[in-house]
């Protein structure tokens, strides 16, 4: 006979519920049903009044060349961030699996960048990576020229994905080895007295076995990069020069914000929820079905 | 136990003193006051409010300091709308637009009047008080930290070239610098080229040159107001600078990117610098050890008849829906300010300079300005007062401001990575700051400036 644990009363259910309802409710459907209030109107900044203006809002953004820079922005960013995290983690992870000498060190340190707020860490790379005081004055010195992220785009935009990057291989790394080390023992001594070399291993056995891992993280890291990305931006480089790093979550906040466009940021907000939602979407329409669940 | 019991005691004697105390000695009345300066500033403002508490017993102003400017308009709107605003809040100069229309305030000029209290406005330098007065003349907040830009120049590179005294025309200042880079300089002249520097860039060489930045009278005349900076003098400087940054005798100084202009400076690295008054006593502290430097009011175009230059800083606003008694206090703490005493407090302990006419006077006749540390800020007093200020040289008063210099960083930037030329970089500032006043004009509509 099956056994049931079920409650006698459905009100009992209910009522175990109701305060984690309650939290959606108040900090993430309250707030966003707020945003798109706001977004359909002209808010004044002290509270004087509003008027309703539609979709206008939204219209002036998607026709603002400015926001189309900034939604690719996001976009490059997003995906370099993302395979350059993913990649450097998975080959951290899968050099300590092996257990080399001092792996159980690096198991330690490699998660201890995840711990840093990102403004701190933003602080760190400023620094190292400015290219008059810090380590890139010393490449700048032998070619000259050659980093100068205070005028060229492309190299700002680089110094905020090695920030964003570092931070999130610590990230990535925990899980990968979560993944690995679950991988039965047997399997790999079994190829290897096969006769197959580590590579080998790697790409047919430990490879498609942390597929789930793969695609979670993906979607982590997409979705993070997205949203975590501000701290970082802010310090380093306030989404200069030229808006080449004014990723769409900076702009909300300085529009918002330093400009008190309230309504405006409301809107930006909005659509950046549905690229989110889109983006996860597509994932895991596309890239799920390549999953293999155990 | 025994600490429940002190508690417990002092909770009682507490409760007992007050009882007894209040027919006879009334609590001061406590009122908030918000502002936006941090580190060495944020300390003397603690002080300042130490002294205005220590000078009477009536009121009790509790000063909080909320990081930066931006901050404490974006908490102080956060704090409106949530019905829990401070009495006083500073606000920086370019949020005056944005506070005259917010609704959200009460105008100093009455309140000064309602709580018995004499200004003379026209002891205000008019440079200062016309930034921020209505178009009218009315005063709804009181200038409280002042400053101006100035050119600092080291005083030993130019000896090298043979020269004693400052550049006064962009010409000379063209050929010193050249000048300068033949004589061996790396450096001649660092410039940063953020959002932040509009105001010395665009804001102070426009007001000097009586260049206007918007229509209308600068905005002072209309929500309807519109940039064409793309239309003067303006367009001729950035490409000078542009040249001569070409030519390497402009270098872009930034924190990001290893030093700040102000650090170029003081070390001796760069030999020209613009910026506030208010880093005059950064330099002295910071400087090179024997270095000789002095400041110079900002250089004008040949046969440019001089103007004044704008004032920097911010205001204290008096906000709306506070009790008649908090009202009383707020009064009486801007009329402790006002007093010269304070202003030659104020100014000793930081760069800003004194706002009145009487302040001025007071600091002159106490030697203030003879001696070494603070000898030269009176130049930018000079450059304040210049001349009488024109419908032009008033001041800024356009909406969301900020964002307008954010724009204005953006494609300063544009321009000098050489991604766009100089005339389309700012007819893309004006077009762009266009949008931005047009959205602020939707947000307010059938509302006028005061």
């Amino acid at each position: 006979m099956e056994k049931r644990v079920t409650f006698g009363k459905w009100t009992i259910g209910i009522l175990f519920a109701v305060p984690q309802l309650i939290l959606i409710f108040t900090f993430f459907y309250w707030p966003a049903g707020q945003a798109v209030y706001w977004s359909l109107t002209l808010q004044q900044p002290w509270g004087g009044g509003n008027i309703w203006v539609g979709l206008d809002n939204f219209r002036s953004i998607l026709a603002n060349a400015d926001y189309w820079n900034s939604i690719t922005a996001s976009l490059v960013f997003a995906g370099v961030s993302t395979g350059l995290a993913m990649v450097i983690a998975l080959v951290l992870a899968t050099l300590t699996d092996r257990q080399l000498a001092g792996s159980r060190l690096y198991r330690v340190v490699l998660i201890w960048p995840y711990g840093i707020a990102a403004p701190a860490l933003a602080m760190a790379f400023r620094f190292i990576l400015a290219p008059e005081a810090g380590f890139m004055a010393a490449v700048n010195k032998f070619w000259p020229g050659f980093w100068d992220p205070g005028l060229n785009g492309a190299d700002a935009m680089a110094s905020v994905i090695i920030a964003f990057s570092w931070k999130y291989v610590g990230y990535n790394f925990i899980f990968f080895l979560a993944a690995l080390q679950a991988i039965p023992r047997s399997l790999i001594e079994a190829a290897a007295m096969d006769g197959s070399g580590v590579v080998r291993r790697f790409r047919d056995i430990q490879f498609p076995l942390i597929t789930p891992t793969i695609f979670f993280l993906l979607v982590i890291n997409i979705t993070e990069s997205f949203q975590d990305s501000f701290g970082i931006v802010d310090i380093m480089t306030a989404g200069g020069p030229a808006n080449a790093t004014n990723l769409m979550v900076y702009k909300i906040y300085s529009d918002g914000f330093k400009g008190l466009d309230y309504s405006g940021a409301a809107a930006q907000s909005i659509i950046l929820m549905l690229l989110i939602i889109a983006l996860t979407i597509v994932q895991f329409r596309f890239i799920e079905r390549r999953v293999h669940y155990r | 136990m025994i600490i429940v019991k002190r508690g417990l005691t002092a909770l009682a004697a507490g409760a007992l003193s007050t009882a007894l105390a209040v027919p006879a000695l009334a609590e001061p009345v406590k009122f908030d006051f918000w502002f936006g300066l941090s580190g060495d500033l944020a300390r003397v403002v603690d002080t300042l409010c130490k002294n205005f508490n220590a000078s009477q017993t009536d009121y009790e102003v509790v000063c909080t300091s909320q990081g930066n400017y931006d901050a404490t308009l974006q908490n102080t709107i956060a704090a409106f709308r949530a019905g829990k605003q401070p009495t006083v809040v500073q606000v920086y100069d370019v949020g005056t637009a944005t506070m005259m229309l917010s609704g959200a305030y009460k105008p100093a000029d009455k309140l000064m009047e309602e709580n018995g209290y004499k200004i003379d406005y026209s002891d205000y330098f008019p440079g200062i008080a016309r930034y921020y007065a209505t178009s009218k003349g009315e005063m709804l907040s009181f200038p409280f930290n002042s400053s101006t830009a100035l050119m600092y120049w080291n005083k030993d590179a130019f000896a090298k070239i043979g020269k004693t005294e400052a550049p006064k025309t962009w010409e000379d200042v063209g050929a010193d610098l050249k000048a300068l880079k033949d004589a061996g300089y790396d450096c001649p002249m660092a410039i940063n080229i953020s959002g932040n520097e509009s105001w010395q860039l665009m804001e102070q060489f426009s007001a000097i040159h009586n260049q206007p930045i918007a229509t209308k009278n600068n905005g002072y005349d209309g929500l309807d107001a519109r940039l064409e900076m793309n239309k003067t003098k303006f367009v001729q400087y950035v490409t000078d600078l542009k040249k001569w940054y070409d030519g390497g005798l402009i270098k872009i100084k930034s924190k990001d990117l290893g030093q700040d202009m102000v650090q170029a400076f003081a070390t001796g690295t760069c030999q020209v610098i613009m910026t506030s008054v208010g880093d005059h006593g950064t330099v002295g502290k910071t400087q090179k050890e024997g270095m000789h430097w002095d400041v110079a009011e900002l250089p004008v175009y040949a046969g440019t008849e001089r103007k004044n230059s704008l004032v920097g800083g911010a205001s204290l606003w008096v906000l709306s829906g506070k009790s008649d008694a908090e009202y009383k206090g707020a009064a009486a703490f801007l009329n402790f300010i006002h007093d010269p005493k304070t202003a030659l407090f104020w100014s000793t302990n930081t760069g800003y300079i004194p706002v009145t006419k009487s302040g001025f006077e007071y600091m002159k006749s106490s030697g203030f300005y003879d001696k070494a540390p603070y000898k030269g800020r009176e130049v930018a007093i000079e450059s304040l007062t210049a001349s009488e200020p024109t419908e032009i040289t008033r001041g800024i008063r356009l909406g969301n401001f900020t964002q307008i210099r954010a724009e204005f960083g953006t494609q300063m930037q544009a321009i000098f990575a050489n991604k766009v030329s100089v005339q389309d970089g700012v007819d893309a500032l004006v077009k762009n700051g266009n949008a931005i006043l047009d959205r602020f004009q939707q947000t307010y509509p059938n509302k006028t400036l005061p």
